[in-house]
């Protein structure tokens, strides 16, 4: 019985690991798609971040934070999409440019704004900061351990994010499949000529992949800043866009194995934090940094094992410019 | 045909470099307005940190000695067409390496028979923490960036490891190593300049920096002047014209990581053996990220390199005494213009690129239409 | 071929499909074109002919609005129209069919036809509309292709055919095509412009932009000659002829055959056994090749692009290792390991890529660091890895002396030459080095013809001097004109092999389709 009580633990600390990844693979998909390396997952979190944890600190207002860190995140997504689409500069870097703007700028202006030393302020007043929705009977269901705690635990007690995540993972995959404005982006990402040929803004295309992309991130960082914990630290996402940006690569830039790919993460994530000072048989104590450094070693075998051929959209990274 | 306007050669790799430069520190400026205090103060207070006096001038040069060999490091390997965004980590690796020589030999050796070695260690630690990433892109396409930027966070967690568990001076607190003997500190600049009659304030400025010029000009032999500079440049030109002319991608990107972790792991001997004669946490401080703006600020070119270099060691000395004087600005407001500078340098070329070949053209044909 | 019939309706009551007023476009200080005007009339096939570089596929992008003419008119069926983008060329009824198909590989023929219209931001519905559409155009046109498979996987004839029913689906009064018989064979052309004739009937009108002569004199009723950006020449077809069109496009008298004697072959050079070769992705493209290469001969290998001729170069060349079979050059097996392009050219079999741009040069190198591409380890060039640079410089200068190479600067970036003084560049450099056998593909693909009567003198007198020569070329023109002895491949094999006193088109033609020869 412990043990399950244990796995249903883990599982639902996966589900909120997985939310701000599943987030950032989702909006790399979109900018990913449309030919638009999407290096920058790492910068827009950190600067949606910092903006979600700083007005809702000053305002008081979640909301004001959710509106402020997705204006943030979209304001860095088009000024990587102005560098790349419209003046055709390398996405690489315009990207890792944005990335390391955003770690000295974050702590800049919270320096100069609240002089913590380059934090916002903690989020303790009720309304600043995304709740868990406990779900109805869930406390009386929590007695039953089948399926009573998978109820209490797993499904209810989440914030509005996770469930939001969950959410986009069909609608993405209706939005890329099913719509017309799916299947002219999947054709700018191997294509751009055929697009350009039948009369559609190749550039106007991709800035919308690019703007999805900066909502989805604003999101995913806002969550971390004000769902997850309760303000910004200097260099909090971690590295979390890169893992992101890997899970789709391992995804193959589909919605459903992507969705695998962050669950798989998050869950060697939730499992090496719980394992954190366990002596296991064999090894004993696993030193805690090596903990730590687990997901990046998870990342690079994946990379390394299966990845190594997956075939990116084709027409990715290379600027569109008219044949002459 | 309608490329966006050529520049003639000196243009490109010397003013358009500068114009970058000049709109990346304006969009600071606009920043440092923006938190309250006056940019030209700022500035004035920056170049007075950075090169007011000779102590400042020469901790200017320490710090430029880093972003030389981390800006070289970057260099070679986006010849070869390889993002190297890993440097921080090889320059961490690296100074492992010579961290471990100095400890083991400091109270056996002489100077002169440690320092070999130590160069060595730096280089091959630095360049097998870079093996691996390069080795899965080349065999496996596995995207190098992504690569690269995991060893940087495991490299972390490495050295935080060896540094708490293993290598710490017993009965100490702080994650460190003892100290070095003298016979394994790199002798200081101006205690040499010293002995030679010139009397120069003192500074961590150490015989790394003449290293690492030296590291500069072996760069600008192999790249331009060596057969297998020729065929790295192919690779990263047109890797299908490499295979034609009988150069093998895979190897030649292998060989230009290896290098280049070789390059960055020459912050160790720097950093480890010339300043702080011991291993500590977190020695490279972002040098393999400001690598990357040098590189690109500096054209890839080992010239452009150094100027960079001293520029962003201006800005990094500078910066630290900034903070002293106006409590509302830090480093992190260098790491602010970095990124600005990478941007503007490294993808926003062709916006900064356009009006100056208009410009040039107009210069040239005064009156024809365009 | 036959003569083109009358054209349906006769077209003077109704106002011209097209008429270009004054049309100039430049791209900084090239004049791509100069003040042209002419009139295409309705229900005609019209050609549009020019050497490379004559402006013809810039004039007709700025009809599709991939460009904006500085100055002059497009009138569209007697208005005046805008067109500022691909959008306005669609609504004015204006189709293109470019040369390079405009095709998302991994859709299906379906998804790639509505791209663009498809009626609808839920796709469910526009598709069943679009099918049902599709279906009757592909009836009345005789264009029909499989609307669910997937375009990659279809042949290049048929995916030509989805390119047309791009066009008329939106219907498409005016249809340009731009180069379209450059990926297929003879019989698969003779397809095309029955398809281009029926439409004729049904009233459209079409554009044919090529620079082969027999072509325009096949189909159409009109041609317009462009050189250097200007009209120089428009008349009727039946006025004309090839070699006037041809004078017309360059200015002078030309000559369209190359004057050779009779080849003397010698030793056998270069022998080729059972040889299987397969792509990056593991698909068989050449299967069980033989033949052998003598000194002093010119072996042509024709065959539409595609059928594994560009496989069976890059085995020989060392660029790709055969799965099974032999080659011996000079003696030496090649297969046993050690001998990749490098290792070949110190043995002697130099190697002219087929694609210069994407193989054979890097383009953003200096002319003098393209001379030694493959070379640069050779004592001449470099000593102890070190460079020698005056040597380098030396040598180029010469290459460019000797191959009339303008600008003859070595410094200058190699994507400033035009087509054809990088591809003499290239030959220089093969040949620089007295190789006994080089290997050439497509050696004048987007050469002008000045540059390509130079380099059909050079190869031949390479041959007279005793060399071998393996000529890989999808201009059929170009392998009857030099080649000794012809071999045509059609799916990865050797379909025949006929001497060049034998060879005609139409018996190359049915090899080129897969039909084997009858042993007599």
């Amino acid at each position: 019985m412990e043990t399950y009580t244990l796995i249903v633990l883990l599982l639902a600390a996966t589900l909120r690991v997985a939310t701000p990844l599943l987030l950032a693979a989702l909006a790399g998909m979109f900018s990913e798609r449309s030919g638009v390396i999407d290096l920058g997952l790492e910068g827009k979190m950190l600067g949606a971040a910092f903006a979600a944890a700083a007005v809702s600190a000053v305002t008081g207002s979640v909301w004001a934070g959710l509106a402020a860190g997705v204006l943030t995140a979209v304001a860095l997504a088009l000024l990587i999409g102005f560098a790349c689409i419209t003046h055709r500069g390398n996405q690489v870097v315009a990207a890792m440019a944005v990335n390391i703007m955003v770690a000295g700028l974050g702590p800049s202006l919270a320096l100069a704004w609240f002089h913590l030393g380059g934090q916002t302020p903690q989020l303790d007043a009720p309304g600043q900061r995304f709740v868990e929705i406990v779900w109805p009977w869930a406390e009386r269901a929590r007695a039953t351990p089948f399926p009573g705690l998978l109820y209490a635990e797993l499904l209810s007690g989440h914030s509005l994010v996770v469930y939001l995540a969950a959410a986009l993972v069909p609608a993405g995959a209706w939005v890329l499949y099913r719509t017309r404005f799916g299947l002219r982006l999947r054709a700018v990402g191997e294509n751009p000529a055929a697009v350009d040929t039948a009369g559609i803004s190749v550039n106007g295309l991709r800035y919308q992949a690019v703007l999805i992309s900066g909502v989805l991130c604003g999101v995913a960082g806002t969550y971390l800043s004000t769902a997850a914990t309760s303000g910004f630290v200097r260099d909090m996402t971690a590295g979390k866009g890169y893992l992101a940006l890997a899970a789709l690569i391992f995804g193959k830039w589909r919605p459903y194995p992507t969705l695998g790919a962050c669950l798989l993460f998050a869950f060697t994530d939730a499992l090496a934090t719980r394992l954190q000072g366990v002596a296991l048989p064999l090894v004993g104590v696993i030193p805690v940094q090596f903990i730590l450094a687990l997901p990046y070693v998870l990342t690079v075998l994946l990379l390394a094992g299966f990845v190594g051929r997956a075939v990116a959209p084709k027409a990715i990274g290379v600027p569109y410019a008219k044949e002459q | 045909m309608s490329a966006p306007g050529r520049l003639p050669r000196w243009a490109d790799l010397g003013l358009l470099p500068i114009v970058s430069l000049l709109a990346a520190l304006a969009v600071s400026a606009a920043i440092i307005a923006l938190i309250g205090e006056n940019p030209w103060v700022a500035l004035r207070l920056m170049a007075a940190g950075a090169f007011g006096s000779q102590e400042a001038a020469g901790y200017t040069l320490y710090y430029a000695t880093n972003f030389i060999f981390t800006g070289l490091a970057v260099a070679v390997a986006f010849h070869a067409g390889l993002f190297n965004i890993g440097c921080e980590g090889q320059a961490y690796v690296g100074g492992l390496g010579v961290g471990l020589v100095c400890l083991g030999l400091d109270h056996h050796w002489p100077f002169w028979a440690i320092l070999p070695v130590a160069m060595v260690a730096a280089a091959v630690f630095g360049a097998a923490w870079a093996f691996i990433p390069a080795w899965l892109q080349a065999r496996r396409g596995s995207h190098i960036v992504i690569t690269t930027i995991m060893f940087n966070f495991i490299a972390s967690a490495l050295m935080t490891y060896l540094l708490v568990e293993v290598l710490i001076k017993p009965g100490q607190q702080s994650p460190e190593t003892r100290e070095f003997a003298s016979a394994a500190w790199l002798p200081s600049l101006p205690a040499l300049l010293g002995r030679l009659g010139l009397n120069v304030s003192a500074s961590p400025l150490n015989l790394a920096f003449l290293f690492a010029l030296a590291a500069a000009a072996f760069v600008w032999v192999f790249i331009w002047h060596t057969r297998w500079g020729y065929e790295l440049r192919t690779v990263g030109q047109n890797p299908s014209a490499a295979v034609y002319a009988g150069i093998s991608p895979p190897r030649v990107m292998l060989v230009a990581m290896l290098l280049s972790g070789a390059l960055a792991g020459g912050l160790g001997l720097n950093e480890v053996m010339g300043v702080q004669h011991r291993l500590l946490l977190d020695f490279p401080g972002g040098a393999g990220f400001v690598g990357i703006a040098v590189a690109l600020m500096g054209r890839n070119h080992p010239v452009g390199i150094i100027l960079a270099a001293v520029l962003f060691g201006a800005l990094y000395q500078g910066g630290s005494q900034l903070s002293f004087d106006l409590p509302r600005i830090n480093r992190d407001m260098v790491v602010v213009i970095q990124g600005l500078v990478i941007l503007a340098c490294g993808a926003l070329e062709n916006l900064f690129r356009t009006p100056l070949a208009a410009l040039f053209a107009r210069w040239r044909h005064p009156g024809e239409g365009t | 071929m036959d003569p083109p019939a009358e054209p349906a309706s006769p077209a003077n009551d109704a106002p011209p499909a097209l008429e270009l007023r004054g049309i100039d476009k430049r791209f900084g200080p090239v004049h791509a074109n100069r003040a042209v005007s002419f009139t295409i009339a309705r229900g005609t096939v019209h050609g549009i002919v020019g050497e490379n570089g004559a402006g013809k596929s810039t004039l007709m992008n700025i009809v599709y609005g991939f460009h904006r003419a500085d100055a002059g008119e497009v009138w569209v069926h007697g208005r005046r129209v805008d067109i500022h983008r691909p959008h306005d060329a669609i609504a004015a009824g204006i189709g293109m069919v470019h040369q390079h198909f405009m095709l998302v590989d991994n859709f299906t023929v379906l998804e790639n036809v509505v791209l663009g219209v498809e009626g609808g931001r839920r796709l469910a519905d526009g598709l069943a509309r679009a099918r049902a559409e599709l279906e009757r155009l592909a009836r009345d046109y005789g264009l029909a292709v499989p609307l669910d498979a997937v375009v990659e996987h279809l042949p290049v004839g048929l995916q030509q055919r989805v390119e047309i029913l791009k066009a008329l689906y939106r219907r498409a009064e005016i249809l340009i095509l731009d180069e379209p018989t450059a990926v297929l064979t003879p019989q698969e052309t003779g397809q095309l412009f029955r398809m281009l004739a029926r439409l004729r009937e049904q009233g459209k009108t079409v554009i044919l932009v090529t620079h082969k002569l027999r072509e325009i004199m096949a189909v159409t009723d009109r041609v317009t000659v462009l050189r250097q950006g200007a009209v120089v020449h428009e008349t009727a077809t039946r006025e004309t002829s090839e070699r006037a069109l041809a004078e017309k496009m360059v200015g002078r008298a030309v000559s369209l055959q190359v004057e050779r004697t009779a080849a003397r072959p010698g030793g056998v050079l270069l022998a080729v056994r059972d040889l299987e070769v397969r792509d990056r992705f593991g698909v068989t493209r050449v299967k069980q090749a033989s033949f052998e290469l003598r000194a002093g001969e010119i072996l042509g290998i024709a065959g539409v692009a595609g059928n594994g001729q560009s496989e069976l170069l890059e085995a020989l060349a060392g660029i790709l290792t055969p799965s099974r079979g032999e080659i011996v050059f000079q003696g030496a097996a090649l297969m046993r390991g050690g001998f990749g392009p490098r290792a070949r050219r110190r043995l002697g079999l130099a190697h002219v890529p087929e694609d210069r741009l994407r193989v054979g040069t890097v383009t953003a190198f200096s002319a003098q660091a393209n001379a030694i591409l493959g070379y640069q380890d050779q004592p001449a060039y470099s000593r102890c890895g070190l460079l020698r640079g005056s040597a380098i410089l030396a040598g180029c200068e010469r290459k460019m002396r000797d191959y009339d190479v303008r600008p003859p600067d070595p410094g200058l970036r190699l994507s400033a030459f035009s087509g054809g003084n990088q591809q003499k560049l290239v030959l220089a450099r093969e040949i620089d080095c007295d190789p006994q056998v080089l290997l050439v593909g497509q050696p004048t693909r987007g050469v002008d013809i000045g540059a390509v009567e130079f380099i059909h003198r050079r190869l031949v007198g390479l041959r007279d001097g005793g060399k071998a020569l393996l000529l890989v070329s999808v201009e059929l023109d170009e392998i009857l004109g030099l080649a000794d002895r012809i071999l045509v491949m059609f799916n990865g094999e050797i379909v025949g092999e006929v001497a060049s006193a034998d060879a005609t088109e139409g018996k190359l033609g049915l090899m080129m389709a897969g039909v084997k020869e009858e042993p007599a």
